[in-house]
């Protein structure tokens, strides 16, 4: 790919329409309120932009309504949630609350994925409770987390195919 | 040092903490290594354990008290959210206890022979600050820059404005007879793959910004990166800029175990942490911040830091500083220290201010962090690992290198790619099996508190908790 997208864009910058009739459609990627670490907000977006889909990277530390607000505007086609900081399950349950609570974003597929808690003890149970709150998907750390997701990503209905996308990719 | 006295007195202890740049100066210099635990629990019954451990480790130590991260962005309802039910924060959150339960953690175990440093991370950290002075915790880390680029976003500016806001406040604690020190992050940016020389320039400026603010015992940081060789350069080019630029004496080095991707074996993240220890012997440096075996994956337990100080301080011990730590000048002028250089050159002639300059610089692009997504950072910049494992500038950018650097053609990222570049440390220490990555003395990774401590100043403080 040699687009400007395969350099990581600003957070928040976006170039609308750009490359949205060949993309699969739009997915917003983020951080959560309190976590701070971008390197996993950077690849995700490289990743995602890989598999065909335009990209709004809206950074780290993202207030609840801020990212309520731009899903609210951007309408996106999925919503990718990344907390490494051990933070991700509390954030993450409030946050998706707020996002439900939206009607224009009840059925939006929403994941959410990373190192959520502080320990491992109790990933699984995290793993459910964050299910039961309303994420589509929940993608713990681990070697299958990233090939999982692909597969996830790859079953997502395709919105712009429908809309006559001649995607080359 | 009658330590009766001090038994009988804790609440004057602390309102009389010991300069933490003096106290590690002066423990460096009598020959060895000071290390420190990059640690932070939720409960004050953990923290106080962990800094009780610190203090009994097998090394010569100094505490931390690494905030939790609800803190660094002021979020204190979730930090009441996760203390009523019981969910583990990411480290001890000073705001929202009261002074006398941190009274309680840090009472006899801070003291003379024990500084506490206090971590954090936050780019409006006003609240932290006046628990700080509050409680008289006289050692602290941070940036108007390193902790605002790669910490959320909240704009350069206010960060600028809240920085020199808090250091001048931290200044005026030299009224009441306690020497405040800081210590710059400028040399973790990002935790990886930002070339040294631009690490460097920021650790001086950013001790430019706080000294000009009234703080007048300072550390300047460096995280161990890509390639050995390199690292030397960089510590011994810093040390050399600090000579040249500082205007106090009251000033060293502390170099931080590897920031990024860390390896998962155990030999791997003991591998990285040795090189690291000796890393900062060799270059004359004061101090070091250890990593774990849990790096790669969770919190560490108060067992895995003791571990890992032990094992810095063995490894320590086994080496014997470069020719030219002794004169950092005499060695020449490094690429590494010409870069770095003209960075800071650069950023001084955008004016008098330095918080203004650093501004200009981020604004014209004279500073450009690469991959750092925050809005205020001109992103034209790129760095690689080269052939020889030395971190490398792809793309300098605007920024005013383009006579010393020839920037190569830009490659396109891709996600496979960047994993590669940010796990290039981790893939080499978890293969490498050499017999040095073991942990130096496996006995004395064993948490062994009976143990008497080899502890530069007072030998045999009675616990230095005050209760033996
Ligand atoms: C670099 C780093 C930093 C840098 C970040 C700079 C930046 N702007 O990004 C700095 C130094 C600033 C930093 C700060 C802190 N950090 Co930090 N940091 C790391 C470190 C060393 C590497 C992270 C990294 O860059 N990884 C590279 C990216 C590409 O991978 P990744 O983030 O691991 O994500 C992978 C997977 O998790 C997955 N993934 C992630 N999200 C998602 C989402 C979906 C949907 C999917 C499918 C997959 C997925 O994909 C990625 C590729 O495999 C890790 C430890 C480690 N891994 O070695 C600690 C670590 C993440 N940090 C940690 C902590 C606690 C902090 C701090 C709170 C300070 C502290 N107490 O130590 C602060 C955070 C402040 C805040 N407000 O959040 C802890 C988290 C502990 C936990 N979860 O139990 C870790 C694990 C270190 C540790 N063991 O203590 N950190």
């Amino acid at each position: 790919m040699s687009s400007p997208h395969t350099s990581p864009a600003r957070p928040a910058e976006r170039e609308p329409g750009h490359d949205t009739a060949r993309a699969r459609g739009l997915v917003v990627v983020s951080g959560v309120a309190s976590d701070a670490h971008t390197w996993n907000l950077v690849f995700l977006q490289l990743l995602i932009e890989e598999l065909g889909y335009e990209v709004v990277n809206l950074g780290p530390c993202v207030p609840d309504e801020m990212l309520v607000e731009e899903c609210r505007l951007l309408e996106p086609d999925l919503v990718v949630i990344s907390s490494v900081n051990g933070h991700g399950h509390q954030d993450g349950l409030r946050l998706i609350g707020r996002l439900r609570a939206c009607e224009s974003l009840v059925a939006t597929p929403v994941a959410i994925g990373g190192k959520l808690a502080i320990s491992d003890d109790n990933a699984e149970r995290i793993a459910r409770e964050l299910a039961a709150a309303g994420y589509d998907a929940v993608f713990p750390d681990g070697a299958a987390g990233v090939a999982e997701f692909r597969n996830f990503v790859g079953v997502l209905p395709r919105p712009s195919l429908t809309a006559g996308s001649r995607s080359g990719a | 040092m009658n330590l009766a006295g001090r038994e009988g007195s804790p609440a004057v202890l602390g309102e009389f903490p010991v300069d933490f740049g003096r106290f590690v100066r002066e423990a460096a210099g009598s020959g060895g290594l000071v290390v420190q635990p990059r640690m932070g629990f939720g409960t004050p019954t953990e923290m106080r354990a962990g800094l009780a451990a610190t203090k009994r480790a097998p090394a010569r130590t100094v505490g931390t008290v690494t905030l939790d991260s609800f803190t660094r962005v002021g979020e204190l309802e979730a930090v009441e959210h996760a203390l009523r039910h019981g969910i583990g924060l990411n480290g001890y959150p000073i705001v929202t206890y009261p002074d006398e339960v941190t009274r309680s953690v840090l009472q006899g175990i801070r003291g003379a022979d024990f500084p506490v440093q206090v971590r954090h991370g936050s780019a409006t950290p006003m609240d932290i600050f006046a628990s700080l002075v509050r409680l008289r915790l006289n050692a602290t880390e941070g940036g108007p820059v390193s902790y605002c680029l790669p910490y959320g976003r909240t704009p350069l500016a206010d960060s600028v404005r809240n920085w020199e806001h808090c250091s001048r406040r931290y200044a005026r604690l030299r009224d009441l007879g306690v020497e405040p020190h800081v210590e710059t992050f400028g040399g973790c940016m990002l935790g990886q793959l930002c070339p040294p020389s631009q690490l460097i320039a920021i650790s001086l400026l950013e001790a430019l910004f706080f000294h000009h603010h009234g703080v007048r015992s300072l550390s300047l940081s460096y995280a161990q990166q890509t390639s050995h060789e390199q690292d030397r350069e960089a510590v011994l080019a810093l040390r050399r800029l600090c000579a040249e630029f500082l205007p106090t004496d009251n000033w060293h080095i502390v170099v931080y175990a590897y920031m990024g991707v860390f390896p998962v074996t155990e030999h791997g993240a003991y591998g990285l942490l040795g090189d690291a220890a000796r890393l900062a012997v060799e270059t004359g440096a004061a101090r070091l911040i250890v990593k774990t075996v849990a790096e790669s994956r969770r919190i560490p337990t108060v067992a895995d830091n003791v571990a890992a100080l032990s094992h810095a301080d063995t490894v320590a011990r086994g080496v014997r500083p470069l020719p030219e730590a002794g004169d950092p000048a005499a060695a020449g002028d490094s690429r590494t220290y010409e870069e770095a250089r003209s960075l800071v050159e650069a950023v001084l002639n955008l004016g008098d201010d330095i918080g203004r300059a650093l501004l200009d610089a981020f604004r014209t692009g004279c500073l450009d962090i690469p991959y750092c997504v925050h809005p205020d950072n001109a992103q034209r910049s790129r760095s690689f690992i080269d052939a020889d494992g030395r971190l490398e500038w792809a793309d300098t950018g605007r920024m005013p290198l383009g006579h010393r650097v020839r920037s190569r053609r830009a490659r396109t990222v891709t996600a496979a790619g960047l994993l590669t570049d940010l796990s290039y440390v981790r893939t080499r220490y978890d293969r490498e099996r050499a017999a040095h990555a073991v942990p130096a003395d496996a006995e004395r990774i064993a948490v062994t508190p009976e143990r008497e401590p080899r502890r530069h100043g007072a030998p045999n403080s009675p616990d230095r908790a005050g209760t033996a």
